[in-house]
């Protein structure tokens, strides 16, 4: 069975909720068991957000350190923080001006896209973007991570289409 | 098909499903993590399902609980639901229900908060139970509690008890792929049959009451359905593990990891009170190494009641503070089997970026007219995202809801007897004055305390993620003011004023101090609407900008003020703003020294 075990991290108020939960819903599409575990209360109020997703035959929310396939940080201050949980041939995509950090898979200046976009709330699905746009990372594809957004914010065609903009985004950014 | 069937569910939303299913008519909660997205999910698939409930915000947990236990006197299914600090101040209804027992199932849902994560305790749930003498089911994931919901409400009709469904912070919180099972239509009416020997039962009742209950878990120990699981039943061993709860799905996944899932017997307890008899039995005649693990407590490791073969919590093999993660889990395993354990990566030493109050949030500006007004107070606070008040400088103490009253009360009386003037300023949210800050505030007025209050309305609960406060009304009901309760305390000081308006809300709090000092209690209404909070419209406001050159590297604003939208550059020595975070509130103009912060006009 497909197996992955990513970290997805950041600060409070980028979304990192949203974004997890939008990977969660691409496994179901593909019909794969899915658990992840999220951070709410004081420690979203501005702190780091973690989120653990793990998708294939797991009974543990928590991803062990050592153990990570992927870490997707929404700002490279959380690289520091999480990069312990990747295994040693893990990759890392983070979101940062140019520079700010060395020897990582992708690093992308996420908030100058988003604020060109007119929209500072969309980073978190720019990076998803970018994490896509290089082949084989990710357990699923472009085209289920759009089912996924499509699923979730279905009620709300505007947000859709914000979506799908800051999605593509970062798909076609290289 | 089985794909399409299955849908990402978040722990809380799971176990609302699981109420729904099993036919709940009436939950009330009161919002506190690790459980508050629960009731908002339990309205959701009301909704969804098209069902006749009463489902409700209370004012506390105490209220929500009295509410909701009548509804079972009743002989309707019903829940109550809560944080496990929250189930302290619901103690008083509990521990007599669990006496006087049940008609309609009665599920009462406390999630605990290991680590902790957003909680004053790391208290176990099940210990609380224990107390009460009421049985505890402890679910290991999202799709388990969803089932031991249901499983809740049916032992809780079979043995006229109440049931307590104890999650933690990595079930709540944790989403997962979870099968809708059909919701039961019960159908059943209302119907309170009078039988005061037992519902308003005397001392002499209670005994016999006390005696019934005692029987009850004694046949709650030999109930099949909830006893412990054996994982592993292929494998013959002397060595055993026993676990439940979240502690029971990292332990699995650890076992296997670690090669040890033909090793030890490993054993799920579902129920960890009362712990089953012949469970009980068949540890201590079979095994001759025990190793338990279970969160916060050592609850199971207590009632196998055998020091020399059980290792645990009390004996002080399992760290007894703190969350139960996998790598300490493994660890344990390891040494359990005698293995030595892998090196496990830490995170590298730094900085962590400490939780704040939002760019933007007027409890910032509220906290900074507080040191402004009375620069040598003393500043109790209360439970809340205000508690965030501490980096400002603004907080001294927090203990629990409505604490900050008590306390400004008791500081006052201290210093006053013992011949001490010294200014005190408490603070508290809208939604937790609501909750537990009326009765101190009677008390403030009746003994005449001094202190300045000042009420920090933000119209929403907002720590929690916004649910309504009392002060919103319901389609049913209307809105209690703030304003109407502090003056029915007999407060002799009321004024609402906008934090946001620096300079006049520091004169106002400065005119309140005066007041207090000759009067008694003044209170203050900070109100300003809550800038996560969706339900209000917000207004787009131009973000301010730094003149550089006026910029004087102060840090006024970053340190005293303490906005992350503001950020000190040790390069330049100067402050920038950060164009991804400000609101624009623009209270920072007023908070530079030298002025060289303005608003950006525009927009």
């Amino acid at each position: 069975m497909t197996s992955q075990q990513l970290i997805i991290s950041g600060v409070g108020g980028q979304g990192i909720l949203f974004v997890t939960r939008i990977l969660a819903e691409a496994a179901i599409v593909r019909g794969l068991p899915v658990l992840t575990s999220e951070t709410h209360g004081m420690a979203q109020r501005g702190g780091i957000v973690i989120s653990h997703f793990k998708v294939g035959d797991f009974s543990s929310p928590l991803v062990c350190p050592g153990r990570a396939d992927g870490l997707i940080s929404l700002k490279h201050e959380t690289v520091a923080l999480h990069r312990h949980f990747l295994k040693p041939d893990g990759w890392t995509v983070a979101n940062g001006p140019p520079g700010s950090l060395s020897g990582i898979s992708a690093l992308m200046d996420a908030d100058q896209l988003a604020l060109g976009l007119g929209n500072p709330q969309s980073v978190n699905l720019i990076m998803l973007g970018r994490v896509l746009a290089i082949p084989g990372l990710l357990f699923c594809t472009a085209d289920e991570v759009e089912e996924a957004i499509r699923i979730k914010l279905s009620a709300k065609p505007a947000a859709l289409e914000g979506a799908f903009a800051a999605f593509r985004t970062g798909l076609q950014h290289h | 098909m089985a794909a399409s069937s299955k849908m990402l569910m978040q722990g809380n939303e799971a176990m609302a499903r699981g109420l729904i299913e099993g036919g709940c008519v009436v939950a009330a909660s009161y919002p506190g993590t690790p459980a508050s997205e629960l009731l908002t999910a339990v309205d959701a698939w009301r909704t969804a399902e098209d069902l006749d409930m009463h489902v409700e915000w209370a004012v506390n947990e105490k209220v929500a609980f009295e509410i909701a236990y009548a509804a079972c006197q009743s002989g309707l299914r019903a829940a109550t639901i809560m944080k496990q600090v929250g189930l302290n101040v619901a103690l008083d209804p509990m521990m007599s229900a669990a006496y006087l027992g049940v008609i309609g199932g009665f599920v009462i849902i406390s999630a605990d908060d290991p680590g902790p994560h957003s909680s004053q305790t790391e208290q176990d749930s099940r210990l609380t139970a224990m107390l009460a003498k009421i049985p505890v089911l402890d679910p290991s994931n999202p799709e388990e509690a969803r089932m031991l919901a249901g499983l809740a409400f049916e032992i809780s009709e079979e043995f006229q008890v109440p049931v307590m469904l104890r999650p933690t912070t990595r079930v709540c919180h944790a989403c997962q792929d979870v099968a809708l099972l059909p919701v039961a239509r019960l159908g059943r009416r209302a119907e309170f049959r009078k039988d005061p020997r037992r519902w308003a039962a005397t001392p002499g009742f209670r005994y016999e009451l006390h005696v019934q209950l005692i029987d009850k878990l004694a046949r709650l120990a030999a109930h099949p359905p909830t006893a412990p699981r054996r994982l592993n039943p292929h494998v013959v061993s002397r060595t055993a593990v026993i676990a439940s709860g979240v502690a029971a799905a990292h332990a699995r996944e650890a076992l296997a990891g670690l090669d040890l899932w033909n090793a030890p017997a490993f054993f799920q307890v579902i129920q960890p009170y009362p712990l089953h008899k012949a469970f009980i039995e068949e540890i201590n005649s079979v095994y001759s190494d025990v190793l338990v693990l279970e969160e916060t407590s050592g609850v199971i490791e207590m009632q196998l009641g055998n020091r020399n073969l059980v290792r645990g919590k009390i004996s002080g093999f399992v760290p007894e503070a703190g969350e139960l993660l996998p790598e300490t889990i493994g660890r344990l395993l390891s040494e359990f089997a005698g293995q030595q354990p892998a090196e496990i990566p830490a995170a590298e030493p730094g900085s962590r970026r400490r939780p704040t109050l939002c760019p933007g949030c007027p409890h910032r500006a509220s906290f900074y007219a507080v040191k402004k007004a009375a620069p040598a107070g003393i500043y109790t606070s209360d439970i809340g995202c205000y508690t965030l008040g501490i980096n400002l400088g603004a907080v001294d103490t927090v203990l629990c809801m409505g604490a900050s009253i008590g306390q400004a009360c008791g500081f006052y009386h201290a210093h006053r007897i013992t011949g001490v003037e010294r200014d005190i300023i408490a603070t508290i949210g809208d939604s937790t004055f609501f909750h537990a800050g009326v009765p101190p505030l009677i008390d403030a007025v009746t003994q005449g305390a001094r202190f300045v209050l000042l009420i920090l309305d933000n119209t929403t609960t907002a720590m929690t993620g916004n649910q309504p406060t009392p002060a919103q009304g319901t389609a049913a009901g209307k809105p209690v003011r703030i304003e109407d309760l502090v003056l029915g305390c007999g407060a002799g000081f009321c004024r609402t004023a906008d934090p946001l308006e620096m300079p006049s809300f520091t004169a106002l709090l400065k005119e309140a101090l005066v007041w207090s000092r000759a009067n008694g209690v003044a209170v203050v209404i900070a109100k300003s609407p809550c800038l996560v909070d969706r339900s209000v419209k917000h207004l787009r406001r131009a973000q301010v900008m730094v003149e550089t050159a006026k910029c004087t590297g102060c840090q006024a604003c970053t340190k005293q003020f303490e906005c992350p939208a503001l950020i000190y550059d040790h390069g330049t020595g100067k402050v920038h703003v950060d164009v991804m975070t400000c609101t624009g509130c623009a209270v920072c103009l007023d908070v530079c020294p030298v002025r060289a912060i303005t608003s950006g006009g525009g927009a």
